[in-house]
């Protein structure tokens, strides 16, 4: 795959033109009837899955069921499993009570879940969910071709060795269990319809074999094909040749599929998110995750644990998409499943886990490899009695400095191992050395320069004043090094309309003075010596002028701004201090002014869905990359805030922030009695949290593989280092790697990732996170490894970066493919023979499928003329630094039936999936993404809990305008509160809280968030999708 | 020396007498001095007269006896003409007519001057108005402008001392004038001045040149596009826009004030070994834009502060690297001054822009080096700003200098007015070659310009942009008259000139100053011509071509001109028999010619030697402005001589003047020295001063310290005060001025006791003058 990603690249030789029918069809919205004959269609595909399902009725897991029912046995490959059940299990005991367990406790969620993914586990089963899959109903499809009896018990044995034995997760046993108690499956409140499919399902299993063969595939395919006409191209035309007469009148497949087929597939029977998540909590919640291991892989990003470095970095600094590398290049183009890491170097640790050592080296530096210049790390092996050691990334062998010599103990590991952070941490810090500095001098302390615009448009809407109010004390809680007693940083002042107004704050002048400069094609700085000055000494100065600037303008009829000229003046002050920063730009409208990086309103929907597409995601002109070069190279890092009431192009404003590590805001007809706090909050974090200025990041790796790509919100001169002008905590890398060589299956994947900054006291320092992921040439040891959060997070950023070169629908036709593809993978390698019309998927990458369809579904993505360019241009922004956490929960929204909450617990209602189907009138619902958040509240919701939250005593009292809840002393409103207060502490942006009320005509917007389902401007439900996904994967199998 | 006691022991003839009252009342009435007084009536007779037909013409002569009339001057209405009614114009009092006596064109009077008669004429026909001024009551006074350049990079003591200087000027400025203030360094500020709370100041940068388009842009001063919505009158005029920049004086002062109390050093660090980056070329562009924007075609004065050279940007003079030295005229010789043309072309743009405008540049600067007078002077050349050169702005010198801008005269009115047209008309016999002085060509062609140019010429009429009672030009003719056309005889020549200006009051006023001379014919009476001649206003206006030829050619080259004309005025009026040096002579109105001519040679106007380029452009700047007056004090330096032996007298400025037991008061103009003799000094240091037996010695002392005071006080700029004494260093301003009649070479001739010899070369005036009888009588030539 070639350096801009696999997105990029064309898809995969199976790729189709046809393709291009599906995502306009998927994208537009299908006519109902369609829908519903789909519906019909899937129908039996449901079956096939009952028929699995069944087994599980049987109830305790009997693999003898389980053969009898799968079809995979015949292609099941036993060469993947054999290593692991060649161990002996110690746990098998364990297993049965879990077992038991989970088939009584998580009905519920087993009945949703099970269908789907119980076939597929085959592979992965053995080596992941171990002690459950033993009991599965998918270990026993596997069962058949080994010898049933033994190895059951084998396969435990070989869980405890990779996971955490003891509490083998009760998901995997619960899927077996699940069909068997239907009724409480059904979650209260759901409709009954979807029983009925699983019924029919469960009625089939007999046949199921032959009939859900065949039938699985077509009935997607009906259920298309309707809508997109002719355009599927090749394949269908294959495939109706297959089913020749079939289609065209009725969407009623062949004769296979009779009447009764007809009914929707089982939302229910497909794999739940809500589900997975909620069954890694169960399994790993408040747990110690310790990285002792290589290739562990973590608990999902929603499951809360506390991690203890012990030698690999926690994984809220890196997560990859893969804990198992595979060993070639060949296998890892056959699987097709991107090698990537999701770094997040900055990330806060919570306040229970051990904060980052810093270790000094003395005036030689760190300690590094000499050939490829690794850091001391874990990975170094000492051998000589301490007196050398080898490098784990190039094998070179090194001298020990004299000041670094030790000891060996019996093991070969030096004796002060525990001592140094180095040597027994996967993360840590380097003092670094004047070498690692600028021009070999120690950085001065950066700086932070609020750059105010003050044109009508902004001081009308008041953020002005808003701005100048809040920094008077926000200026107090600037980001200082730890036991520092004041911020080392400096801060400076610009206001600007089309003109650009400094000012000097100098201690000792009585009053600010002003400085405009109106040369904006050739921007400078007016002043040296008063611009950038420290807090405390110049507070009444600072203040003096926070308190005049809304007033001198408040009279302004300036319409016109300026915005390249702006960063220019930011940049330039940051160079004539010499030292590095940040600059907070808020911003109001279109800079139109005649002025260099003027911008012109080019926003044109007609342009959606067309090859031409792409230039809404390009900048105007590549004025403000070069512009952002120079900041990245002055270590220049731009915030811009936007307060826009109509088109301004984020597209081409937003590309300073995003190549120099910054971040974007934006606010949409800013009102400043309901979106102050908003902004506020968003300011106060982005003001204090912590970061690290002029910052080069290096990923390292053993020989094999390397790393080749990067995505985020940074800037890469040449292919290696990628340079940041600052980076904070909330700020993600994403890193795809590539082999170029084969890689050892006993050493295992290593990374390094160094990251040279400067902190916030001005000190240059040297981040180290150390990673060590396992390498296997067995699919399956790949397919159990993978994390599919990661998976979508490369994906995401990596799809929203290939809509720059290439037409949307190519995009998402290659990201369909590829899902298919590394499904297809599966199914071929690892999964146990069985009928072609089963839908079987990896157990870690199960949810794929609905969180492919969801991004797919993004705004970005979507590709509809209703979607505001601006708004599709900023979410591709905020998507491109975003971490896996934030991908997640972005992708797929967190529903919170707070109807159901438990005023007592600490804990939040168990989510639920977002679609419609789990709306309840009676319900009010919390649903957020970590950018949006609403409170539906439906049309019977309970006045009590109403009359709690807001202290009105009906539904119709509600008052939608509302941003925040009033603060009651009840216990509803301190839970309902704690909720939102806890939700918005968790996410780097604060969310605007909107409160709709079901049948509401602005229930569309909160619609749009059921992902699930389909979408308002187009985009096929998870079901639909999952159907489709299928058909390409059986097209990709035969 | 003894040939020139000899004509002065000579003395007068009645002839001379006569014409030195009359020389001396035309001067007082009308501010002019002709070089000739009797016109030679053929161009080829005027041309053997080797000194051009010229005056100096002081256009604003203080006249407090003349008081302005209060209509608007009566025009000849022929379209070429347009000369003003003047008491030669023959009027018929029956018919109302006038005839023009320039062109002949016979003019109807108005209804208004029904009333006229030969008892009842109007004041500009009465023979004592041949100088007139005429208030025009068209359109508002306008206030005066002036606009502070401020030079921030400065030394801590200079800068505060400028400060004060400042502040203090504005209680000198009249209340309604309004005043701006820019200040620069390596950016450019200009500030506005009427902002409360946050003092605001628009930033440029150094470095780079604004159209004037551009820096009203950037000043926010062009207009609007008129609000759409607001279809509302708006015909209110715009003086807010502009007056945020400049502010009458009463109403901000007190901004002002603290404005300029504020006003810090600048602020970018200077690393060892440069200069600080000063943008003074940009800073006079903006005030330049300024001022074309906001007050187009009004009188203002730019003030530039500057203490050092413009360093960076358009206009810089020389770089910042301390190890290059600032071009000197060595380096300007070899055409090795890396930014004098490109500088020089950039200050003349600026010169010429603020000259149309009607605006003038004023240079402070006081620096110990050279600030780039060379390249900056056309600003003050073209626009009759002033230039000042000083060795710190914390000296009486700057101070006293910078006060006197401000001074009044005898009416209360300040000595200064703008934006002056003169235009001038002659009859047809004379044509205008040209004029030198702090003028710029308005190009008018007339009838009456002729082709050969003599200063700037190519035109009858220029533009003065400032200009004081002193301000002094330099008028060249040409008599085109052919020689076989004789003008009857008693026919006379006139010559008018017509100045428009802005008075300080504000008011327009136009003064009108017309004079006629005789014509003779220089063949048969050529006695009458001679004894016409005005040697002073000759020699001035042959040194003020001089120095403008000194402008733009060699030294040499000008030196030797002035030596050929020189040396054939001699041989067209002396009287010598051929090849007999000892038997020239000059008639008296000729007999100060050469010795003028000879002072002229060694002046700094001429000479570079041990003169900067900034020097050089300082004293010529000031040459070309003064009256006849100050002119012949800077040719000619001025020595008076204090001893017991009898009341202080003026005396030969030669070496044998310095005595031992003198103390000499030498007026250079530009210096006041004050030399006290070997002994004298010795007396001074052994106290006798202090002793009351010795009171007159202390008086003696104490005289020429007063007169010295006296001219200090009057002088403008305020002169360089040297006290010294023999064996001094500071002596050389004295020893470097007198003529070396003795010297090392001829030391022993003249015996111990006869002054001091100078260490020179330099050949004495007894020596020059051998030279010229020598030449003149030579046949050869």
């Amino acid at each position: 795959m070639s350096q801009q990603g696999y997105v990029a690249t064309p898809p995969y030789a199976q790729a189709k033109p046809g393709m291009g029918g599906y995502s306009t069809g998927f994208g537009s919205t299908t006519p109902q009837p369609h829908y519903v004959h789909y519906g019909g269609t899937g129908q039996p595909y449901s079956a096939a899955q009952a028929g699995h399902l069944k087994p599980p009725h049987g109830h305790p897991p009997d693999p003898s069921q389980f053969g009898q029912t799968n079809l995979q046995n015949g292609i099941y490959n036993p060469g993947n499993q054999i290593p692991s059940y060649a161990v002996p299990s110690p746990c098998s005991g364990q297993t049965s009570p879990l077992q038991s367990h989970g088939s009584n406790t998580q009905a519920n969620y087993q009945n949703v879940a099970q269908p789907l993914f119980t076939q597929q586990v085959t592979g992965q089963l053995d080596a992941m969910q171990i002690g459950d899959h033993g009991s599965s109903p998918v270990h026993p499809q596997n069962t058949p071709s080994l010898s049933g009896p033994p190895l059951r018990p084998s396969f435990q044995g070989s869980q405890p060795q990779q996971f955490l034995p003891p509490i083998s997760s009760p998901t995997s046993q619960g899927l077996p269990i699940a069909p068997a108690v239907p009724a409480a499956a059904v979650p209260p409140g759901m409709p009954p319809p979807p029983r009925v499919g699983m019924h029919v399902g469960l009625a089939g299993p007999n046949q199921g074999s032959v009939a859900y063969q065949q039938v699985p595939g077509q009935p997607p395919l009906i259920g298309y094909l309707p809508q997109q006409g002719g355009m599927y191209g090749g394949q269908q035309r294959g495939l109706q040749q297959n089913y020749p007469g079939a289609y065209p009148g009725a969407p009623a497949t062949g004769a296979q599929l009779a009447g009764p087929q007809q009914k929707k597939l089982d939302p229910d029977s497909i794999p739940s998110p809500i589900q997975v998540i909620e069954e890694d909590k169960l399994r790993r919640s408040g747990q110690l995750f310790v990285t002792n291991t290589k290739g562990q892989v973590p608990p999902l990003v929603t499951t809360n644990c506390v991690v203890q470095d012990q030698g690999n970095a926690s994984p809220r600094f890196i997560r990859c998409t893969t804990y198992c590398f595979p060993s070639t290049a060949d296998m890892a183009k056959q699987c097709q499943i991107p090698l990537a890491a999701v770094i997040k170097p900055f990330a806060i640790l919570p306040p229970n886990e051990a904060p980052l050592c810093v270790v000094s080296h003395g005036e030689s530096g760190p300690i590094r490899c000499n050939r490829c210049k690794a850091y001391m790390c874990p990975l170094m092996q000492f051998i000589e009695g301490g007196r050398r050691y080898q490098c784990g990334f190039c094998n070179c062998i090194n001298e020990v400095p004299p000041f670094y010599f030790q000891h060996l103990d019996h093991m070969g590991r030096r004796l002060d191992h525990y001592d140094k952070p180095e040597l027994s941490l996967g993360s840590y810090e380097f003092m670094a050395t004047l070498d690692y500095c600028k021009n070999s001098k120690p950085p001065n302390p950066p700086a932070f320069i609020f750059m105010i615009d003050v044109s009508y448009s902004n001081i009308k809407i008041g953020c002005v004043k808003l701005i100048c109010e809040e920094l008077k004390t926000l200026l107090d809680k600037l980001p200082r090094e730890d036991q520092a007693e004041s911020s080392a940083i400096r801060v400076g002042f610009v206001t600007y309309n089309k003109v650009l107004h400094f000012y000097n704050l100098k201690s000792s002048l009585a009053q600010p003075q002003m400085l405009v400069v109106s040369d904006v094609g050739e921007m400078f700085v007016p002043l040296l010596d008063g611009f950038l000055v420290d807090v405390q000494d110049s507070r009444p100065v600072i203040n003096n002028l926070l308190d005049q600037i809304p007033e001198m303008f408040a009279d302004t009829s300036e319409s016109e701004t300026v915005f390249a000229p702006v960063i220019q003046a930011g940049l330039e002050a940051l160079k004539a201090a010499e030292c590095s920063g940040k600059l907070f730009i808020f911003h109001s409208s279109l800079p139109t002014a005649e002025a260099p990086g003027k911008l012109r309103n080019r926003d044109d929907r007609k342009l959606v869905n067309t090859e031409k597409e792409k230039t809404l995601f390009q900048p105007q002109s590549n004025f403000y990359e070069t512009l952002a070069k120079d900041c990245v190279a002055n270590s220049c890092c731009v915030d811009v805030f936007l307060f826009p009431n109509q088109y301004v192009d984020v597209t081409t404003m937003g590309i300073v922030p995003m190549s120099t590590g910054g971040s974007l805001y934006k606010y949409n007809n800013f009102q400043i009695q309901t979106d102050a706090e908003l902004f506020l909050n968003n300011l106060r974090k982005d003001v204090q949290k912590p970061i690290g200025f002029d910052a080069i990041m290096r990923v390292r790796t053993n020989t094999g593989f390397r790393a080749t790509d990067f995505l985020g919100s940074m800037y890469m001169n040449n292919t290696t280092d990628v340079e940041v002008a600052a980076i904070d905590c909330d700020k993600a890398i994403t890193v795809e790697f590539k082999h170029d060589d084969k890689l050892n299956e006993e050493n295992g994947a290593l990374i390094q990732c160094a990251l040279l900054y400067t902190n916030v006291a001005g000190h240059r320092r040297l981040r180290i996170h150390n990673l060590a992921l396992n390498c296997s040439s067995q699919h399956a040891d790949l397919y159990k490894s993978c994390e599919t959060d990661a998976l979508i997070n490369l994906f995401a950023k990596s799809a929203y970066r290939a809509i720059l070169s290439q037409p949307l629908k190519n995009v998402r036709e290659i990201l369909v493919n590829q899902t298919a593809h590394i499904l297809a993978c599966y199914r071929k390698n690892c999964a146990s023979p069985s009928s072609a019309g089963q839908l079987i998927l990896p157990e870690a990458m199960k949810l794929l499928p609905v969180y492919m369809n969801c991004l797919l579904k993004s705004y970005v993505l979507l590709g509809s003329p209703d979607l505001p360019t601006d708004e599709r241009a900023f979410q591709r922004l905020l998507v491109t630094c975003m971490d896996v956490v934030g991908t997640q929960s972005f992708f797929y929204p967190r529903l919170l039936p707070i109807h159901k909450m438990d005023v007592n617990s600490e804990e939040f209602p168990a989510a639920v999936r977002c679609s419609e189907e789990r709306l309840a009138d009676g319900g009010i619902f919390l649903l957020e993404n970590g950018v949006n958040m609403f409170l539906w509240f439906g049309l019977n919701s309970q006045p009590e809990l109403i009359q709690g939250i807001f202290n009105v005593p009906s539904f119709a009292h509600i008052n939608t305008d509302l941003t925040s809840l009033p603060e009651l002393d009840n216990p509803y409103s301190k839970k309902m509160r704690s909720i939102i207060t806890n939700i918005r502490n968790q996410n780097p942006y604060s969310m605007k809280m909107i409160i709709l009320k079901q049948k509401d005509k602005a229930e569309g917007i909160f619609r749009q968030f059921l992902v699930e389902d389909k979408g308002l401007h187009g985009g096929a439900s998870y079901v639909d999708f999952l159907c489709y996904v299928h058909k390409e994967i059986r097209q990709l199998l035969t | 020396m003894k040939w020139i006691e000899a004509d002065f022991s000579q003395n007068t003839s009645v002839v001379m007498a006569t014409y030195q009252e009359f020389i001396q009342q035309n001067e007082e009435r009308d501010g002019v001095r002709f070089s000739w007084n009797v016109w030679p009536s053929s161009r080829l007779e005027a041309t053997r007269m080797v000194v051009p037909l010229a005056c100096l013409f002081t256009p604003l002569k203080e006249r407090p006896d003349l008081p302005p009339i209060q209509y608007e001057p009566v025009l000849c209405s022929r379209a070429t003409c347009r000369a003003v009614l003047n008491p030669l114009c023959q009027v018929d009092y029956r018919a109302k007519l006038w005839a023009c006596n320039f062109c002949f064109q016979r003019n109807q009077f108005s209804p208004s001057y029904s009333g006229i008669s030969e008892v009842n004429q109007p004041a500009e026909l009465l023979p004592q108005f041949s100088t007139i001024e005429y208030v025009v009551k068209r359109g508002t006074p306008a206030p005066l402008i002036f606009l502070y350049v401020v030079d921030t990079c400065l030394e801590e003591d200079d800068l505060q001392a400028l400060k004060e200087s400042l502040q203090m000027s504005l209680s000198l400025l009249p209340p309604n004038a309004l005043v701006g203030l820019i200040t620069f360094g390596r950016m450019v500020q200009v500030h506005e001045l009427n902002c409360e709370g946050i003092s605001k100041s628009y930033v440029f940068r150094g470095t780079k040149d604004l159209t004037a388009k551009q820096i009203q842009d950037m000043l926010g001063l062009t207009k609007p596009p008129a609000p759409v919505q607001g279809r509302a009158p708006q015909p209110q005029e715009h003086p807010g826009i502009s007056s945020r920049f400049l502010q009458p004086v009463q109403k901000i002062d007190m901004n002002l004030t603290d404005l300029l109390g504020e006003l810090q050093r600048d602020p970018w660090p200077v690393s060892q070994g440069k200069r600080p980056l000063r943008s003074s070329g940009v800073a006079i562009s903006i005030a330049v834009g300024l001022l074309e924007g906001s007050f187009p075609n009004t009188g203002a004065r730019i003030m530039l502060f500057t203490g050092g050279p413009p360093t960076q940007g358009p206009g810089m003079v020389v770089g910042d690297e301390l190890k290059a030295p600032i071009r000197s005229w060595h380096d300007i010789e070899k055409d090795n001054a890396r930014y004098l043309k490109k500088a020089t072309k950039h200050y003349e743009a600026l010169a010429n822009r603020a000259a149309v405008n009607g605006q003038c540049i004023d240079i402070y600067a006081c620096a110990l080096d050279q600030t780039g007078l060379l390249e900056l002077k056309c600003c003050c050349n073209l626009t009759g700003g002033y230039i000042v050169m000083g060795d710190s702005f914390n000296t009486s010198l700057f101070k006293q200098t910078f006060q006197r801008v401000f001074s009044k005269g005898l009416q209360g009115d300040f000595r200064m007015a703008f934006g002056a047209t003169l235009e001038i008309k002659t009859t047809r016999e004379l044509k205008i070659a040209g004029a030198i002085g702090t003028c710029v060509s308005l190009n008018s062609k007339g009838t009456s310009v002729s082709e050969n140019e003599l200063g700037v010429g190519g035109t009858c009429q220029w533009k003065i942009c400032s200009l004081d009672p002193c301000t002094t030009l330099g008028i060249y003719f040409e008599v085109v008259n052919q020689h076989n056309a004789p003008i009857p005889q008693g026919g006379r020549g006139a010559i008018q000139f017509v100045t428009q200006y802005q008075h300080s009051s504000g008011q327009r006023r136009i003064r009108v100053t017309t004079v006629a001379r005789n014509w003779a014919d220089a063949q048969s009476q050529l006695q009458q011509i001679e004894a016409a001649f005005d040697q002073e206003a000759s020699a001035v206006l042959m040194a003020r071509l001089g120095v403008f030829r000194a402008e733009s050619e060699e030294g040499p080259d000008v030196l030797r001109w002035l030596d050929r004309q020189l040396i054939r005025l001699c041989q067209k009026f002396g009287q010598f028999h051929k090849d007999d040096p000892d038997s020239f002579r000059l008639s008296e109105t000729f007999s100060l010619y050469p010795q003028f001519m000879f002072h002229l040679r060694r002046s700094p106007f001429l000479q570079v030697f041990n003169n900067s380029p900034d020097e050089s452009s300082y004293y010529r700047h000031h040459f070309m402005r003064q009256d006849l007056t100050q002119s012949l004090i800077m040719i000619q330096p001025i020595l008076y001589s204090y001893s017991f032996y009898g009341p202080p007298e003026p005396v030969l400025l030669d070496s044998s003047s310095i005595l031992p037991d003198r103390i000499l008061l030498m007026d250079t103009f530009f210096q006041i020295v004050i030399y006290h003799g070997e002994t004298i000094a010795q007396w001074r240091q052994a106290g006798y001063q202090d002793m009351q037996e010795y009171e007159n010695f202390k008086q003696l002392l104490q005289a020429p310290l007063d007169d010295g005071q006296d001219i200090l006080q009057t002088r403008f700029p305020m002169p360089r005060y040297v006290d010294t004494e023999h064996g001094r260093s500071q002596a050389r301003f004295l020893l470097s001025k007198v003529n070396p009649s003795q010297t090392y070479n001829n030391l022993y001739a003249w015996g111990q006791e006869s002054g001091a010899p100078i260490l020179t070369d330099d050949v004495s005036l007894q020596v020059f003058m051998d030279h010229l009888k020598k030449l003149a009588v030579s046949s050869a030539s």
